[in-house]
């Protein structure tokens, strides 16, 4: 069925959150928030060292601390089955791979308790030298097997230094991004109880179905003895999209000490072991002939993974979507240092490779003398640009320039650097591009008619604020012709219906693909005259093998007016717009949330956000909110989203692609822009502090 | 205030216009308090250090973070939480407002938010100026959106609804 066939009610139209209610009086419960009778409080206990070896540790006066039952550490932890994910193989090691990672928990009575034990634990270590710091001559580079998921780190075509030799206009620059953190407003929980050798666990993560598989796998259990339960997440970006160790100590912690156990990873402790956006140097060439007209694109990435596990950001992989060019290569290194893990963060690969990609067009437009929009335009290709062949699905890109510039006023734009002034305020205008792939996996769902004539909809989806609760049951109500008011969707347990995590831009539409199949599998038994209830279910990995090949991308432009105060160097933001073409919009009202959302979390990439290395300890130094700063609500003036109508018949029954990660996607590059425009000054580094522009009149 | 043994202390708090008699740590925090021993879930800990917002709640009609508040410190008194505000079912008109404006995503700095707007507003009634009030003297200061955005920035929204949240309220107001 094509989304053209679908008889289109709710989809579209701007439902209000589903559980909005719940969310505003507080009675959405988050993992934390569960309470069961008996709970035991667990603290995790960090390594002070970066590198080295557990060489005693002392319990004895947190022991005798009131209220405090147990100390877990290597020597009493039980075995576990599984330490594959070296994240998760809790104390069952006395090496220390980074500064921060768990080495002990304490478990208590009441969270005082258990922290005022953590406090009394005496560790001893044997410290060995460390390394943490990334450059790009460090001698530990090495070129990954494939980057995130699965894509090869190292792809050429053509000549690309003879085209660079010859070209009429050519940028050669690095751009770096520092590490990021996540820090999603809900720090990561779990409340772990065992209930006659089944696991159950309350934990805040982007996907009950794979935690429980991961975590049955880390325990030896069968994954149907193990259920994860997750009705509300206060926000992952990423960092909730596997398990994290705090479900594991409240696994061992309850079958330890025989109680029920709560864990929350502090706010300080998620900026070591959540995981985090890896530090990127990028080098980007690009050669132009004398229209502008791109002849070479090469993009050659630097980035950290720790020495647990291998992590490997896709950064260079956007370049392989964006801009036609005969001769093109772009590269991965990796160097395994002695720091934490890094992990998914919001357009992981596409955030910081377009920050890089969309500041060197820009310095490219500027060498050609050209309008950025126009030079971009020029480059647009309607056909994937590695295989030149492989056409997309839908590409509205230029679409996207064109409408934005008209919103925004560019047409009168004078291109000369560092000329406007407003008393102490330079001012300037900047664009970018967004991108972001359309990806969907399998999932099942199941459709259920009961004798009163309503619905209920089960799928192991999650909702972490993208309003995926609201989406689902306007798809399910367009899918079973009633009314939103008479489906009821179930989601955020591991005992639904397995459902992929809410990662990849790719959550409504998997979820969305297996709704609307369970709810026409329903409609055909009702049609037959089955009785009342009646159920059926449905599962999309036939569907989603045998989908045809072709580039399925969402694609956007975004525009920023800046203002940098000439003295101080102080930017601020006075507007920024973005305009999308991603398919069909299932409901406006959550979907301009997202992408403000995203936008506004790209703002803070590109001014605020910023984890620096403590190389002597090899930590992050500034790891909490009054150190790293997020935007704050004074940060945001004016962020507009629009999206063009885009039909596709060729992604999912809804004709939607996904939207949670592309309006982070080229916001850094449009506000660095606009900051040259403002100021003729070209920052090349994340983020754009005061140091980097003072005194830039 | 009678002091029992391993440092615990018997205060008495009013919660949502409920009487409490408890028997606290004195190193519980009345955000732990409401959350651990009254099940009061509704306000949120996103940084338990005075960062992030998400755990204010209204002491004796201010609003304060209450992960920085000890419970010991607070004998007596008058505490409204996210779950105080609606009325016989019927949601206070920010709660109302936020939802109508989509000034939330994950929800989890929403109580904090809300809660904050609360105590925000009640200020601005009193007069109270801002950083940036064209005029400390005046007697009220006028609630643009550029004081709401001033006033409401210890309310941390990670998933970025800030572009919501000031509507949501400006709207309220009214």
């Amino acid at each position: 069925m094509s989304a053209t066939d679908t008889l289109t009610r709710a989809i579209g139209t701007p439902l209000r959150r589903i559980e909005g209610r719940e969310k505003v009086t507080g009675e959405a419960r988050y993992a934390y928030e569960h309470q069961p009778e008996n709970v035991a409080y667990a603290e995790g206990v960090q390594a002070r060292i970066a590198c080295g070896e557990i060489r005693s540790l002392d319990a004895s006066e947190a022991l005798a601390q009131p209220g405090v039952i147990a100390v877990i550490w290597k020597e009493n932890a039980p075995k576990l089955a599984d330490d594959a994910d070296a994240e998760l193989a809790l104390f069952q090691s006395r090496r220390v791979a980074y500064r921060g990672q768990y080495v002990a928990a304490v478990v208590a009575d009441t969270p005082e308790a258990a922290r005022e034990g953590q406090r009394l634990l005496q560790i001893e270590y044997d410290e060995e030298p460390h390394d943490v710091e990334l450059r790009d001559d460090h001698p530990k580079l090495y070129t990954p097997e494939k980057v995130n998921p699965s894509f090869p780190a190292h792809v050429e075509k053509g000549d690309v230094e003879d085209a660079l030799g010859s070209a009429a206009a050519s940028v050669d620059a690095t751009y770096r991004t520092p590490a990021f953190h996540n820090n999603a407003m809900e720090p990561h929980a779990t409340v772990g109880l065992w209930q006659e050798g089944d696991l159950i666990l309350y934990d805040s993560n982007q996907g009950a179905p794979a935690h429980r598989d991961a975590i049955a796998k880390v325990f030896d259990l069968p994954p149907e003895r193990v259920r994860v339960i997750s009705p509300h997440v206060g926000g992952g970006f990423g960092s909730k999209g596997t398990p994290r160790p705090q479900a594991v100590i409240a696994a061992m912690a309850a079958q330890m000490v025989g109680r029920p156990v709560k864990v929350a990873v502090t706010r300080q402790q998620m900026f070591a072991v959540t995981g985090y956006r890896t530090p990127t140097i990028q080098r980007i060439r690009l050669g132009a002939d004398a229209d502008g007209r791109l002849t070479a694109i090469s993009h050659e990435v630097v980035e950290q993974t720790s020495t647990l596990k291998e992590f490997a950001e896709q950064t260079a992989v956007v370049t392989r979507v964006m801009y036609a060019a005969p001769n093109r290569r772009t590269t991965h290194k990796l160097a395994r240092l002695d720091v934490p893990t890094p992990s998914w963060m919001r357009a992981p690969g596409e955030c910081p490779g377009m920050f890089a990609l969309e500041s060197a067009m820009d310095e490219l437009a500027i060498a050609c003398g050209m309008d950025p929009i126009e030079l971009r335009a020029l480059n647009d290709t309607q056909a994937d640009p590695e295989d030149g062949e492989t056409p997309f699905s839908s590409r509205n890109l230029v679409g996207c320039l064109r409408e934005g510039a008209e919103r925004f006023g560019w047409a009168d734009r004078d291109p000369t650097p560092g000329v406007r002034r407003e008393g102490r305020w330079l001012v300037g205008t900047g664009v970018a591009s967004s991108t972001y792939p359309a990806y969907r996996r399998a999932a099942q769902a199941s459709a259920r008619a009961e004798a009163d004539g309503s619905f209920v909809v089960k799928v192991g989806a999650a909702d972490i604020g993208t309003g995926a609760r609201t989406a689902l049951t306007q798809i399910a109500a367009d899918a079973l012709s009633t009314s939103v008011d008479r489906v009821r969707v179930e989601i955020g347990d591991s005992a639904l219906p397995k459902a992929g995590v809410a990662g990849g831009s790719m959550g409504t539409a998997s979820w969305g693909t297996a709704v609307v199949r369970a709810c026409e599998a329903l409609r055909a038994k009702l049609d037959d005259d089955a009785g009342l209830p009646a159920e059926a279910e449905a599962d999309t990995s036939e569907e989603i093998e045998q989908q045809k090949k072709l580039a399925r991308h969402g694609f956007g432009a975004q525009f920023a007016e800046v203002r940098v105060d000439s003295d101080s160097g102080e930017v601020r933001v006075p507007r920024l717009l973005g305009v999308f073409a991603v398919g069909r919009i299932i409901n406006p009202r959550t979907a301009r949330s997202q992408f403000i959302g995203g936008m506004t979390m790209g703002m803070g990439m590109a001014l605020h956000e910023e984890s620096v290395m403590d190389v002597e300890f090899g930590d992050y130094l500034n790891r909490d909110l009054a150190q790293y700063h997020v935007p704050s609500c004074a940060d945001v003036q004016s962020i507009e989203a629009a999206w063009l109508d885009e039909d596709d018949d060729e992604l999912n029954p809804m004709g939607s692609k996904g939207i949670g990660e592309i309006g982070i996607v080229g916001t850094a590059a449009a506000i660095a822009n606009a900051v040259h425009h403002a100021t003729g000054k070209r920052v090349r580094e994340l983020p754009i502090r005061l140091d980097r522009l003072v005194a830039c009149a | 205030m009678p002091v029992r043994n391993h440092g615990r202390v018997e205060i008495t708090l009013t919660v949502n216009g409920e009487e409490h008699r408890l028997d606290v740590d004195v190193r519980a925090t009345l955000l732990d308090v409401l959350r651990e021993r009254l099940d009061l879930t509704g306000s949120k800990k996103g940084c338990d250090h005075g960062q992030c917002g998400a755990c204010t709640i209204l002491i004796d009609g201010m609003r304060a973070n209450s992960c920085l508040a000890l419970a010991v410190a607070h004998q007596g008194a008058e505490i409204v939480t996210v779950e105080g505000l609606a009325e016989d079912g019927e949601l206070h008109p920010l709660q109302e407002s936020f939802i109508e404006h989509d000034a939330f995503q994950c929800g989890y700095c929403t109580p904090g938010q809300i809660c904050s707007a609360v105590g925000m507003l009640s200020e601005v009634e009193a007069g109270w100026p801002s950083a940036v009030s064209p005029d400390l003297g005046a007697e009220r200061s006028e609630l643009t959106d550029e004081e709401i955005r001033e006033r409401m920035s210890g309310n941390i929204c990670r998933c970025g609804a800030y572009m919501n949240i000031v509507p949501a309220i400006s709207d309220a107001a009214r």
